[in-house]
């Protein structure tokens, strides 16, 4: 799994029937301190994300399980929104 | 397998419920020197490891499931798997 923020929606009306009904939105990869990694993707949302949050995702074909159909076509899944991220920073706060 | 250090912990209330009571650790993959390799990725816990430690994470949903004790539908790609106590070359 990744972290990423969601940054946009994607409307198809075309598009594979296992597909039908379920939103699909873009979001960018990035790591604990909210850093862009890579270029952004689209990914299937299971949970109910919306646009600025922060998420993490299943790649491959694990992002299709939390699906009604986890057979349907999809190689990235949201499958939670992220409340809070605890980092160790190396740092000793005192 | 990759090898890698817990950096952090990520807590999600609203997430798939294969993944609830699951920890999800934040990796910093790194190479066999220690030093970092990639970026971050998210992990679930399958074994107790914490912040700091060098941990063995794998990277393929089919062992990540068996690893975590999930279901074969569980939406789980990497987990971690051991905790490194050394590593010798010859």
């Amino acid at each position: 799994m990744q972290l990423a923020k969601v940054i946009g929606t994607v409307v198809a009306v075309c598009k594979d029937e296992l597909l039908t009904g379920i939103k699909l939105l873009v979001i960018q990869p990035v790591d604990s301190a909210e850093k862009s990694i890579g270029s952004p993707i689209v990914a299937v949302d299971t949970i109910g994300a919306g646009a600025g949050e922060l998420v993490f995702y299943a790649k491959s074909k694990e992002g299709a399980f939390a699906l009604p159909d986890p057979n349907a076509c999809t190689d990235a899944g949201i499958i939670g929104i992220v409340d809070q991220i605890y980092r160790d920073t190396g740092e000793v706060e005192l | 397998m990759i090898l890698g250090r817990v950096v952090g912990n990520v807590v999600a209330t609203q997430k798939n419920h294969h993944l609830v009571g699951k920890k999800l650790m934040i990796v910093q993959p790194v190479d066999c020197h220690g030093k970092n390799a990639g970026s971050e990725i998210l992990a679930v816990d399958g074994i107790g490891a914490g912040v700091g430690e060098l941990v063995l994470a794998i990277g393929e949903g089919g062992s990540a499931r068996i690893v975590t004790r999930t279901e074969n539908l569980a939406p789980i790609d990497i987990a971690i798997a051991g905790i490194v106590d050394s590593i010798s070359f010859t």
